[in-house]
């Protein structure tokens, strides 16, 4: 077991505010609720209000130089559609009164243009109508998207022109008045003269096109980000499929031939149980793969994967169960290589005198200092008595230890199990992680 | 759901246990572990296994029909898992306690259903003796912290440098008893030998103990939250 805690957040050392349980809704616009687009219901779910407040909000914003008007065309343009609605569906009183309320905006912003407020100007003229003809085909094309949703249509095709001979004749009539509001702006302007009312025609047309077919970029846009997402996806399963071929199929096939030997059993449940462990919660695994992986976490966590490594290495060898804990993680800097080896032999002691199925590891790392403890409940013995020509411990743990400045504590006595406590200190500066 | 009538001793002070698994295998494994555990030992009180659910619906019902001692809860199940359990039985069944067994041991496992309201956490791979021991010991009102949350609840109150300044000391930080405690459970200590290591008697121990949980559910730290929120479990 491994923590390993991104390194932006120690960075930073900033707390950010703890994530709602069940945060609010995604804002949505609700085609269900909708009267022109859905927006406002979508907001009013998204921020918990009556969707009557949201109306007349928007009404009241567009009497001010048509600032409502604009917020809720970006808003249509750039929040995606939905057909699900948790809310209880709008009544007839509700629409009649979405639709007062919108005649009401419109109202507002022509009265709001016409008083000649010097910002709101733009309205009453040609260039409201071109507004208007606008909402019209974004309209249809959000229609025939939900058309295109229920045939499966192609994206062309379905763009549209999907709802029938109706919907041809109003995205035609919004057409029709978007080009005619432009014309109209472009005569207007008068007195120009005939390269700059040739270059002003041209921007117009732009405008006028882009207008028209925003529906459809978006779309495009939206397709792209669905199909990456579908890519992604499949490329995940593959990932997954591999690995599952690789290590449990393998490793059940082991089992299926050797199913005569207990212990061999084990060792390969208990081997494969751990690999599969530490692909799906060890620090660079494929849970943590969108942290740890990017950011090359590898050598700052390396202690508690080369700990985890020799406890594994000891569970094959000898068919043992280890339960290490690690808390902390370090670089493996001078002198912790010694320390992992040395924490090493006293599992394999551990393993193979104990005469016991689990061993418990338990490593520490603190800023000054590294701790490990090996722990069984087995045997244990009388450190006296142990023959002179036994190098294990004398050796390779406490020579080991002594070595690079650290120490070992025994504390074991027949039937009474044993625990190895190993530490050492940690080179200046070392980088705690 | 599916009552367990020759198992329903109301009457005898055994401890009424409820097993919520989506996996009926894994249920019937438990069931013949407890049993086994239980004949094996005949003074440790007897664990009866009054009920089981294979569902969220069906644990929910059957807790609130039956009205166990403790629930064996898997922590990873459709519809929501252990923590949905924990949500939808806790307000209504203060007194009923849970402990929560799965194959994980991923922090966020660990850690979403402890803050969720369970009292203990061991992994699937325990032998029946010891679950037995952990359920008397929920039972008891002890927590059940096996080394790995140790390690984990360690982990999360270790003071970083250039962290954040705690917001409410009595429940973002550990005693340095506590943490003493607590090492030696991840160390694989029993809380007779921590006593004995630490020359304080079991009931502190427990004390320390039940102190850790309750920090652990109801502090604001930065990482338990983290961990509680990355799978949505709570």
């Amino acid at each position: 077991m491994t923590i390993v805690s991104t390194p932006a957040d120690q960075a930073t050392g900033i707390r950010p505010p703890i994530p709602p349980v069940t945060g609010p809704p995604r804002l949505r616009r609700h085609r269900p609720d909708r009267v022109i687009a859905g927006v406002s219901s979508g907001i009013a779910e998204h921020l918990g209000v009556p969707v009557l407040w949201v109306r007349v909000i928007f009404v009241a914003l567009a009497g001010l130089g048509g600032a409502g008007l604009i917020g809720y065309a970006l808003l249509w343009g750039f929040v995606p559609a939905t057909e699900a609605s948790a809310r209880r569906p709008s009544t007839a009183r509700d629409r009649q009164q979405a639709v007062g309320l919108v005649v009401l905006g419109a109202g507002l912003a022509l009265a709001g243009a016409a008083l000649g407020t010097a910002w709101g100007g733009w309205l009453t003229g040609p260039l409201g109508v071109a507004l208007v003809g606008a909402g019209v085909v974004w309209r249809e094309a959000d229609a025939s998207q939900r058309t295109r949703w229920r045939s499966g249509a192609g994206v062309v095709s379905g763009m549209f022109f999907g709802a029938g001979k109706m919907a041809l004749l109003r995205v035609l009539a919004g057409i029709a008045l978007v080009t005619s509001g432009i014309a109209v702006f472009l005569l207007n302007q008068g007195n120009l003269g005939q390269w700059r009312f040739a270059l002003l025609a041209a921007a117009a047309t732009l405008v006028g096109v882009a207008v028209l077919t925003v529906p459809w970029w978006l779309r495009l846009m939206r397709a792209l980000g669905e199909e990456r997402r579908a890519r992604i996806r499949t490329e995940e399963r593959a990932e997954i499929a591999a690995h599952l071929h690789d290590s449990v199929l393998q490793t059940l096939a082991l089992i299926q031939q050797q199913s005569d030997s207990a212990r061999e059993v084990r060792r390969l449940a208990r081997g494969q149980e751990r690999e599969l462990r530490s692909w799906l919660y060890g620090p660079q695994g494929y849970g943590r793969a969108a942290q740890a992986r990017t950011n090359g976490g590898t050598a700052a966590s390396a202690f508690a994967a080369t700990l985890h490594a020799a406890a594994g290495e000891v569970e094959d060898t000898y068919a043992v169960s280890m339960q290490v804990v690690v808390v902390g993680d370090c670089a493996l800097e001078e002198p912790l290589p010694a320390l992992v080896q040395a924490s090493r032999e006293a599992m394999v002691n551990a393993a193979k005198h104990a005469g016991i199925a689990e061993v418990s590891v338990y490593a520490e790392i603190e800023p000054g200092q590294v701790h490990v403890f090996v722990r069984d409940r087995g045997a244990g013995f009388d450190p006296a008595t142990v023959a002179a020509d036994r190098h294990g411990l004398a050796d390779s743990i406490r020579g080991r230890m002594e070595r690079h400045g650290g120490t070992v504590t025994l504390r074991t006595a027949p039937g009474e199990g044993t625990e190895v406590q190993l530490a050492v200190a940690r080179r200046k500066g070392g980088e705690e992680t | 759901m599916r009552v367990d009538t020759s198992g329903d001793m109301r009457g005898n002070r055994g401890i009424r246990v409820f097993l919520v698994d989506d996996h009926a295998l894994f249920r019937t494994g438990v069931k013949a572990e407890l049993t086994r555990a239980g004949t094996a030992d005949p003074s440790a009180p007897p664990v009866v296994v009054v009920g089981e659910g294979g569902s969220v619906d069906e644990a929910v019902t059957g807790i609130g029909h039956l009205c166990p001692d403790v629930v064996l809860l898997d922590v990873h199940m459709p519809d929501g898992g252990g923590a949905e359990v924990l949500r939808r039985v806790r307000p209504e069944r203060p007194d009923v306690v849970f402990l929560a067994l799965s194959v994980s041991d991923a922090a966020e496992d660990v850690i979403a259903v402890i803050r969720a309201g369970a009292r203990g956490y061991v992994t699937k791979t325990i032998s029946g003796r010891e679950l037995a021991d952990a359920v008397c010991r929920v039972h008891a009102g002890d927590p059940v912290f096996s080394p790995r949350l140790a390690g984990f609840v360690l982990d999360a109150f270790a003071q970083r440098p250039g962290e954040a300044p705690v917001g409410d000391p009595e429940l973002d930080l550990l005693t340095p008893r506590e943490r003493d405690v607590l090492r030696l459970l991840a160390r694989g200590y029993a809380y007779k030998e921590i006593a004995a290591e630490l020359f304080i008697s079991i009931k502190t121990v427990e004390t320390h103990v039940s102190s850790v949980l309750r920090k652990t559910q109801l502090s604001n730290r930065y990482e338990l939250s983290r961990w509680a929120s990355d799978r949505r479990l709570v």
